[in-house]
């Protein structure tokens, strides 16, 4: 190998002195570094220019009338108007993504962690859920309607006054389109399982599905809670499958009920399409209602959201510490 | 412990080693769940092409032989030409797609002039200058920005961007593009900077380590050794986030200003418009007076469209993720 010689002609000497002299710090370096801290700032300012702003638009309603607005249903009058049906309809939508998406979530993470051999059919699978995740919202509502929305046409007879755009049409649209982040999140967390724990299980006689439950899914569920919690704030923040469903906007029925089963096969509404038609509302007097709504429906996502990340980090630094 | 591993059990070695027949039954039948589970996936695929193909189809189906009710509603001829004229109307069976079309690209590329800048910025920050406690509490804000329901979103664009930044900056009146764009921007910094930021991380610290050892300051190390190293992952976090501004509905359809559901072409940002995404939202809705079969079903021909573009972008954005797995 040859020796290299360093190039030391008086420029190159010159600059590395004026380096040295001029104590480590560069004009260049120290701007590229502030503009890059601007970015993350400017992010972050706008995002508290958004929360100042709504919440100083909600105060009058919320600080006046919080139980009216809670309990009332949407009305021709803004202030009157509540959001009683939009909170029952991200109720159910909440209950669909539970109870349908997490455990599919989850035992199809199992399988293509835990089962799957590496063949066509596998990767098939992989490349479909990742391509699912990417496909736009609105689209998910295409299938809604092509086929649940046409499926649940008879279910209800006569109970529902609709066309089929029922709460079950929308809760299960949303919990199909909450899936493919539910199984990616959670096979990541599967993933992570160091063998050694699946080994040490074997190694005593159990079976593989001893293994996974007694094993792998303790080990992996903060991981999975996370992924979990996350799709499911994503799944009620969602308002653009729900309008191709056929969620009310405007005026619902003034029904009463909550938590009753039969919501299920009635036309819904939901937090973020009274949102919209707030929004949508000529007249600057509707604006502290849409903020109040806005405000409960962020009070909800990003309560999620925040469990979520906490949860993480809490598990994150457990195990590395 | 009663059991022993004597081969004098009743059905002889054989018996013993193939274990609790229940045990094994309780296996089969978690396995076929699971395997059921992991293909529903593939099931939700075949039903949402399934249905943008068949209702897409039916659509062309029914420009190219109208139904009786849909010329008594039309003012003029039905055929293949209504999807090319200077207007999104599906009321006056004026399809022109490329009113969508260009009103995608437009807040498309306004979504990312805002994202890309600001988004790299951040992620570049995060994982070369920030130190770990400050990363520990910026992080989870930016992640709250991506939590944000995008109605919220079309809400702030609608009633604060609008107001404030274009019609004060710009000589727009009300609603215009331009405000849909900023907002569907800012929705996705976030996506920007997390995608970006893992790829950054990703690379090995030594090549940080070579670089300052060869006296290279922290800005050349960033820009000429690290975010070389990690190009596939930023190129496909744009892609990735390409495909999330086009898929993007809630803000367009909040902002943009589309009237009921029809949208003169035009290549103005700061013009009212549609897109394809606020197009299938609007037909949907219903705030057409009439909706004719064909003009609804002009949602399923903008959603095929729309799908197939998302589709190609998300295919490419994978191949680059993969070149970064692969890569180190």
């Amino acid at each position: 190998m040859a020796i290299v010689q360093p190039i030391l002609d008086d420029k190159t000497g010159k600059r590395v002195e004026a380096q040295i002299a001029s104590g480590g710090v560069s004009l260049s370096n120290l701007i590229f570094k502030w503009a890059l801290l601007g970015c993350l700032l400017f992010s972050l300012l706008v995002l508290g220019v958004l929360i100042y702003d709504v919440f100083t638009d909600s105060w009058s309603v919320l600080s006046s009338r919080l139980g009216t607005f809670l309990a009332n249903p949407t009305r021709t009058a803004a202030d009157e108007s509540g959001i009683f049906q939009g909170l029952r309809g991200t109720f159910w939508i909440g209950v669909f993504v539970i109870v349908f998406t997490f455990p599919v979530g989850i035992a199809a993470a199992i399988y293509l962690e835990e089962y799957a051999r590496d063949n066509a059919f596998t990767r098939l699978i992989n490349v479909n859920i990742r391509n699912l995740a990417g496909v736009p919202s609105v689209v998910y509502g295409i299938l809604g309607l092509t086929v649940f929305v046409t499926l649940l046409k008879g279910v209800y007879g006569d109970v529902a006054l609709s066309r089929g755009n029922t709460t079950t049409a929308g809760g299960l649209t949303l919990a199909i389109l909450a899936l493919p982040v539910v199984i990616i999140t959670a096979s990541e967390a599967i993933r992570a399982v160091p063998d050694s724990l699946r080994e040490a299980a074997y190694g005593v006689g159990a079976t593989k599905w001893e293994v996974i439950k007694s094993h792998v899914l303790p080990y992996a569920a903060p991981g999975i809670l996370t992924g979990t919690l996350l799709s499911l704030a994503r799944a009620l923040g969602e308002a653009a499958p729900l309008i191709l469903v056929g969620a009310v906007q405007g005026k619902l029925g003034p029904r009463t009920g909550f938590f009753g089963l039969d919501q299920l096969g009635e036309k819904f509404t939901a937090m973020p399409i009274v949102i919209t038609d707030f929004a949508k509302q000529p007249g600057d007097s509707w604006q502290p209602v849409t903020a109040a709504a806005i405000v409960v429906l962020l009070l909800v996502v990003l309560g999620f959201n925040a469990v979520a990340v906490i949860l993480r980090n809490r598990f994150e630094a457990k195990r590395e510490g | 412990m009663t059991t022993s591993l004597s081969t004098d059990h009743p059905g002889g070695p054989e018996a013993l080693l193939a274990g609790n027949p229940r045990r094994r039954a309780r296996e089969k039948a978690v396995h076929t769940i699971v395997t059921l589970a992991a293909f529903t996936s593939v099931l939700i695929t075949v039903g949402i092409v399934g249905s943008l193909v068949f209702r897409a189809g039916e659509f062309l189906v029914g420009l190219a032989n109208p139904s009786d009710a849909d010329i008594a509603e039309a003012r003029g001829p039905i055929g293949f030409s209504n999807l090319w004229s200077d207007q999104w109307a599906p009321r006056f069976f004026d399809f022109d797609i490329k009113t969508l079309l260009v009103g995608s690209l437009i807040v498309t590329v306004i979504a990312m002039a805002v994202a890309t800048p600001l988004g790299l910025g951040a992620a570049v920050y995060l994982s070369e200058y920030a130190d770990s406690r400050v990363r520990k509490i910026l992080k989870p804000i930016l992640e709250v920005l991506a939590g944000i329901p995008s109605v919220v979103l079309g809400f702030f664009a609608l009633r604060w961007i609008s107001p404030n930044l274009v019609q004060r900056f710009f000589d727009s009146e009300g609603q215009s593009l331009l405000a849909a764009g900023l907002g569907v921007g800012l929705l996705t910094i976030p996506l920007v900077a997390s995608i970006s930021e893992d790829a950054m991380r990703s690379v090995p610290g030594s090549l940080r380590e070579a670089s300052a050892g060869l006296g290279a300051r922290k800005k050349t190390t960033t820009l000429s050794v690290v975010m070389p190293a990690a190009v596939s992952g930023l190129v496909a976090a744009l892609i990735v986030a390409t495909s999330r501004a086009i898929g993007e509905t809630m803000v367009v359809f909040l902002a943009a200003g589309a009237s009921g559901n029809s949208a003169l072409f035009t290549v103005s940002p700061l013009e009212r418009g549609s897109t394809m995404t606020a197009a299938m939202a609007s037909q949907a809705s219903g705030t057409d007076g009439t909706i004719t079969e064909l003009g609804f079903g002009s949602l399923f021909f903008v959603g095929f469209v729309l799908f197939v573009i998302t589709l190609v972008l998300n295919l490419l954005a994978d191949r680059f993720v993969r070149r970064v797995r692969h890569g180190y």
